[in-house]
């Protein structure tokens, strides 16, 4: 990969041809090394093989129509997944289609457009987003940005959007403000400083020369950023928004104060939904140990670990990919 | 090819455009840390350091939160951060260019995005359920767990920064492996690894979902680790959900408390960590 490789390989072939001091501590001192490292691997499998035990009576009660089914019933005890996996993609991807033009945008600015002294300091503002707890989100929307949206935001589009065929059926409902939407906008603001960063990291990575050369034909700064430095970093910029989508799925806190619990399907933004986290979250209060319930609630969360463990994977072999090259 | 007079436009559009989304966003993180300060400081009295929590109207504070977190954060630490650093330092040393290093890796990163509530799930599964009941020992485990990925990344990151001069000069003067590491390159990267525990001390003090179903959270005075055990997170979200207006304030104190506290930890590892790059 590079110098440092061959020299550590080389230091340590040196260290181990001579057996110098430390014959006995040297290797312990390896193993435990190993050993951390190979704790690591076998955390994530015990993660899945937990997940999936604890499910697996569930599973097998309800059959793999688990998966799709809209049941949703603690009193008869009919359980599904379909609700909370569909409110669980459909939030996330409406905090995607939010968090994507304004993390090019704000790339653009830290990377092209900020003086020098201001560079750091907002990129820093930036990250900051993503340091504030869950839960803080959580409050601030739920005080604050719920009842704005109840107010000045869904009235007018549900008067003006809702009337129109096919779209207007993202608009209806009454305005509670909490729902699908208010989730995602949160989410976007949230997974935002995460997308942004890579971005950064991407595009600081590209050749000088390559953009130099665009600028000697007359390019603008707008036309090298989207003609020579994206198509550049393109497929880490693609692990980078699936990086932001992974974070979204399994955001918990932020999301069950302000989605509105509802365990029904409905295709409008403004209605009320759940999450598969922001389900595992309420209703574990009200699940007894070995009940069916809580039995879909740990199968639930196998689904989430699934997914978000396919997304997760899928970003970092296209960031690595990319990266490396 | 559009003319040039349109081509500067364009350009000067979405530079103004870029530069709203930065500025928006930072209206974002002004108006978060506004609502904090406008709601948590009145709500801000000796009392929320001294008093444990009470029912509602009986004028009770978070002391024992605070406590609960302070004690399941620092566990968790203990736990956590011996093994993060020897992971990571695995990743840099031994673990370069093999395949288990690679898979190390790669799990390593998954887990640091990982839904942090399943991590609560699954330490239910593990010991919760088996072991009969919530209690502290969970609830620092699942943050033990939180805190390791972030270790794991930062030290490995650190390590990869000392120059390869120094561990040859200490190999060659016939140090065994261990001494290299423990007295070249952990010291050489000190001030790094300190802040990668520092970020995880920060990861670990916001997190609520990880504690739902762990420690439960404790509205009387317990430091046992063997019983429920209450933290700040759960005591926000407890008070914030409920329709009194004096568990809403306290509420509102606490978030005020975790925010500057985390934000405070993030700002001082990024000045470290700018500094050593």
């Amino acid at each position: 990969m590079d110098a440092t490789l061959s020299g550590t390989q080389a230091a340590r072939s040196l260290a181990t041809a001579h057996k110098p001091t430390g014959r006995v501590s040297d290797p312990i001192f390896v193993g435990l090394l190993w050993g951390c490292g190979i704790f690591v691997l076998l955390l994530l499998g015990l993660i899945i093989a937990m997940l999936f035990e604890g499910g697996l009576p569930a599973l097998r009660e309800f059959g793999i129509s688990f998966l799709w089914s809209t049941a949703w019933n603690p009193v008869t005890e009919r359980f599904g997944a379909g609700v909370m996996v569909f409110g669980t993609l459909f939030s996330a991807i409406i905090a995607v289609i939010v968090a994507l033009p304004l993390s090019f945008g704000i790339a653009f600015f830290l990377t092209e457009i900020a003086p020098g002294p201001f560079r750091r300091p907002v990129g820093v503002a930036i990250q900051l987003l993503a340091a504030v707890p869950s839960i803080i989100y959580g409050m601030w929307g739920f005080f604050i940005v719920v009842p704005l949206i109840a107010t000045y935001v869904q009235p007018p589009l549900i008067e003006w959007l809702g009337p129109i065929p096919l779209i207007g059926a993202l608009f209806q409902g009454p305005p509670l403000g909490a729902g699908m939407l208010t989730a995602g906008l949160i989410l976007a603001l949230m997974i935002l400083p995460f997308i942004t960063a890579m971005f950064v990291e991407v595009l600081e990575s590209v050749p000088p020369m390559l953009k130099e050369s665009a600028y000697g034909v007359g390019a603008t700064t707008y036309e090298v950023y989207r003609n020579v430095s994206v198509p550049y970093g393109r497929t880490a910029m693609v692990g980078a928004i699936m990086l932001g989508l992974g974070r979204a799925l399994g955001e918990t806190m932020a999301v069950t104060f302000v989605i509105g619990n509802a365990t029904r399907m409905s295709a409008s933004l403004f209605a009320p939904g759940a999450t598969i986290a922001s389900t595992i979250a309420n209703e574990f209060p009200e699940a007894s140990i070995g009940s069916l319930k809580l039995q879909a609630l740990l199968q639930l969360g196998f689904i989430l670990f699934v997914i978000s463990f396919i997304v997760l994977a899928l970003s970092r072999l296209l960031v690595r990919s990319r990266l490396k090259g | 090819m559009a003319s040039l007079a349109r081509r500067r436009a364009t350009d000067y559009a979405v530079k103004a455009i870029s530069t709203g989304f930065a500025a928006l966003s930072l209206v974002f993180l002004a108006w978060i840390l506004w609502t904090l300060l406008s709601r948590g400081l009145p709500a801000l009295g000796p009392h929320v350091f001294t008093k444990i929590t009470a029912p509602p109207g009986a004028g009770g504070g978070l002391l024992n939160a605070i406590v609960g977190s302070l004690i399941q954060i620092g566990v968790a630490l203990v736990i956590g951060t011996p093994i993060g650093l020897m992971c990571g330092t695995f990743l840099s040393e031994n673990g370069r260019g093999t395949h288990v290093g690679n898979a190390v890796r790669f799990v390593n990163d998954v887990l640091l995005s990982a839904p942090s509530i399943l991590i609560g799930l699954f330490v239910y599964q593990l010991l919760v359920v088996p072991f009969g009941g919530f209690s502290g020992w969970a609830g620092s485990i699942a943050l033990a767990i939180l805190v390791i990925p972030v270790v794991v990344r930062t030290t490995e990151d650190m390590l990869n920064l000392v120059p390869i001069g120094l561990r040859e000069a200490a190999f060659a003067l016939g140090a065994p492996q261990w001494k290299v590491v423990t007295f070249v390159t952990w010291r050489a990267a000190r001030a790094g690894i300190v802040t990668g525990i520092l970020l995880a001390l920060a990861r670990a003090a916001g997190e609520t979902a990880p504690l739902l179903f762990t420690s439960l959270g404790n509205n009387g005075w317990s430091i046992s680790l063997n019983a429920p055990m209450a933290s700040l997170p759960i005591a926000i979200y407890q008070y914030a959900a409920s329709p009194f207006e004096d568990w809403v304030a306290l509420a509102w104190a606490g978030a005020l408390i975790i925010t500057v506290g985390v934000l405070t930890l993030n700002i001082l590892s990024r000045l470290v960590l700018a500094k050593m790059k």
